[in-house]
């Protein structure tokens, strides 16, 4: 499979009043056609920070360092005029914050025929009828009467359906999903992950999604990367993580899943939800060791002096801890 | 929108009536009379001038007569322009006034968005730092110091420009006072779009507008201005006001026959009349000039709704 994103040794600095901050650490992934890859971590892991300069979106004082190449093509560095012409057309990002991420004073369908008219060139009418056309693919009623709203006529669940069809009108190669359903109700969660998987089988589309929940990775991706502290902790096919995860972390993470069934601490009549003990580090100070090993139940001496480096295992299973070895 | 409109005429009536009596009652309790002078008239002719206006009546039977006058738009006669009525002296100075304030409100909106605009979009340069630190000036220099100042090197010391006069509305005479109104507005709205617009560049949905790969122009003109104009649009409505007052000071300064001067003058020799009618001008403008700020931001931001 030819890789559509190659991410190599990438790092990512914020300098801020209080110094340095180092949100991306010598990370590397890439992503293949149609494949679908969920990027996994907490707040402040670096998981968005990644994929915001690939779109070239990072804030002002971000620096990124490394590699990331599209189709082969370097896209840190490269020219705004050029990068543009990548992105919204080739890859496309859907936003965390459907809220605040459409623009309020336009009405959809000039947020939506912008996209068709700058980069395919059609006209108004044309690109107001393939809007049209992709609102209802997304599941919008009434699209050819909604599309002249504006966004704050719209819900929460709406407005991300909205965004998913901007982001879809070119047939992008790539699409990345950060934190697509974080902001809204639990119901309208499923929806939109029914959608984005019903959206995957007919496009073909890559899709990187970005997010906390491990349960929406389960349900729609091939493949996960966990990251932790701005590096990639462990990294494998979905099945491999859920039912053999290696990494400590990840192991932390899958126990913190809130399930039904008792089998927690305290017993099957109070099950108590497990949680990884302890604070994620602060990364503005470069940490020596294994960034985990504070919260780490297994650490060991070495972790606190020697940074693990990802150790391929099988399958594509790949996991940074000391205490791992190939099998 | 009819209807809002028409509501916000009607509650406009109570407000005038309370600005006519307050005003009414405060001039009056100004020492002095319209026909006082250094030396006293003799009783017998001060007693037929105060009748011939009708000053020798109760207070309140000249109130209710001049309530009466406004509502069905009469304003009265001038006391110290004998031969003139109050509405022909507003209509004599009113097109001097109005060129002023006009040009000063649509210079400080075009210089003030595109400086404002201009520093934000080179936030935190050296460019940023001196536009904001001029504009403070601007705003910090009250018009009545500004003015003397502009003529006094503009016309003093470099004679490129008239010291005063109005020269039949000449554009050189003109310079100078719109120059002075204008400044503090420009300044103020140069910050306020500077900041509006910084808040703007920063929100999530101009960077969908990044992600979606449009040209920095679009970026620009289409997402960000416009919801950066809404704080500015806002301020339009004092700033009106503020210009409208402002002009009773340049106008004196420069001796611009506008109705601003007429004002002064009239505060001063006690033309009651004359100084009711002007305020009721002022008022009735500055009134629908709100009124259609509102208007323009309610077609700006489609989250206003008026019905």
């Amino acid at each position: 499979m030819t890789a559509v994103l190659d991410i190599d040794d990438l790092n990512i600095r914020f300098s801020t009043p209080e110094g340095t901050v180092n949100a991306v650490n010598g990370l590397s992934l890439s992503v293949s056609a149609g494949e679908s890859v969920g990027i996994v971590g907490e707040s402040g892991s670096g998981k968005s920070q990644v994929f915001l300069s690939t779109m070239g979106l990072l804030a002002k004082n971000g620096r990124a360092k490394g590699s990331t190449r599209f189709h082969g093509e370097e896209l840190l560095g490269l020219k705004a005029d050029r990068l543009n012409a990548i992105r919204g057309v080739r890859m496309a990002m859907i936003f965390q914050d459907p809220m605040t991420s459409l623009n309020p004073y336009l009405r959809i369908s000039r947020q939506m025929t912008e996209v068709l008219m700058e980069h395919k060139g059609l006209s108004r009418a044309e690109a107001r009828s393939r809007s049209i056309r992709m609102l209802e693919r997304v599941g919008i009623p009434e699209a050819a009467k909604r599309v002249d709203m504006y966004p704050h006529e719209f819900s929460g669940g709406m407005r991300q359906r909205v965004m998913i069809a901007m982001a879809l009108l070119c047939e992008p190669d790539l699409i990345i999903a950060d934190e697509p359903t974080t902001a809204l109700d639990v119901t309208i969660q499923a929806q939109i992950l029914d959608l984005l998987s019903e959206l995957r089988g007919d496009t073909n589309s890559a899709v990187v999604l970005i997010t906390h929940d491990l349960g929406v990775v389960a349900g729609l991706c091939d493949r996960v990367v966990v990251m932790y502290a701005g590096r990639v902790v462990e990294t494998g096919l979905v099945r491999d993580i859920f039912y053999s995860p290696r990494h400590p972390y990840t192991v932390g993470l899958l126990e913190s899943i809130p399930r039904l069934e008792g089998d927690g601490e305290g017993g099957a009549e109070h099950p108590r939800l497990k949680a990884i003990d302890g604070q994620p580090p602060n990364l503005q100070s470069e940490i020596a060791g294994c960034a985990f090993a504070p919260r780490c139940p297994r650490v060991e001496e070495r972790c606190q002096q020697e940074r693990p480096d990802l150790i391929g295992l099988d399958n594509g299973h790949a996991c940074a801890c000391h205490k791992v070895g190939p099998t | 929108m009819f209807s809002y409109t028409f509501r916000r005429l009607l509650v406009a009536i109570p407000t005038m009536f309370v600005i006519v009596t307050v005003a009414f009652f405060m001039i009056r309790m100004a020492p002095g009379g319209p026909f006082d002078l250094e030396r006293a008239l003799p009783p017998e002719i001060e007693k037929n001038v105060l009748r011939a206006y009708n000053l020798d009546q109760p207070l309140w039977k000249q109130y209710v007569d001049y309530v009466g006058g406004v509502v069905q738009g009469d304003f009265g006669p001038s006391y110290k322009y004998r031969d003139f009525t109050v509405a022909e002296l507003i209509g004599s100075g009113f097109p001097a006034s109005f060129q002023l304030g006009f040009t000063a409100i649509v210079i400080a909106l075009v210089f003030g968005v595109g400086f404002g605009s201009f520093a934000a979009l080179r936030q935190n340069s050296g460019l940023d730092h001196a536009v904001m630190a001029v504009s403070m000036t601007g705003i910090a220099i009250p018009n009545f110091v500004m003015a003397p100042l502009l003529t006094l090197v503009f016309g003093v010391y470099l004679s490129l420009l008239p010291v005063a006069g109005w020269g039949d509305g000449a554009l050189i005479n003109k310079i100078l006072p719109i120059t002075a109104l204008a400044l503090p507005q420009l300044a103020y709205i140069a910050r306020l779009t500077r900041g509006s617009m910084v808040e703007t560049l920063n929100a999530n949905f101009v960077r969908t507008a990044r992600a979606k790969g449009l040209r920095e122009r679009i970026v620009i003109v289409r997402h960000t201005l416009k919801g950066a104009m809404l704080p500015v649009v806002s301020y339009l409505g004092p700033a009106t006001a503020q210009i409208l007052t402002g002009s009773v000071v340049i106008e004196t300064i420069f001796d611009i026959p506008g109705i601003g001067r007429y004002f002064v003058q009239g505060a001063l020799n006690r033309d009651y009349t004359l100084v009711l009618g002007v305020m009721i001008t002022l008022a009735t403008l500055i009134i629908v000039l709100n009124l259609i700020v509102d208007l323009v931001y309610g077609l700006l931001d489609p989250k206003v709704r008026y019905d």
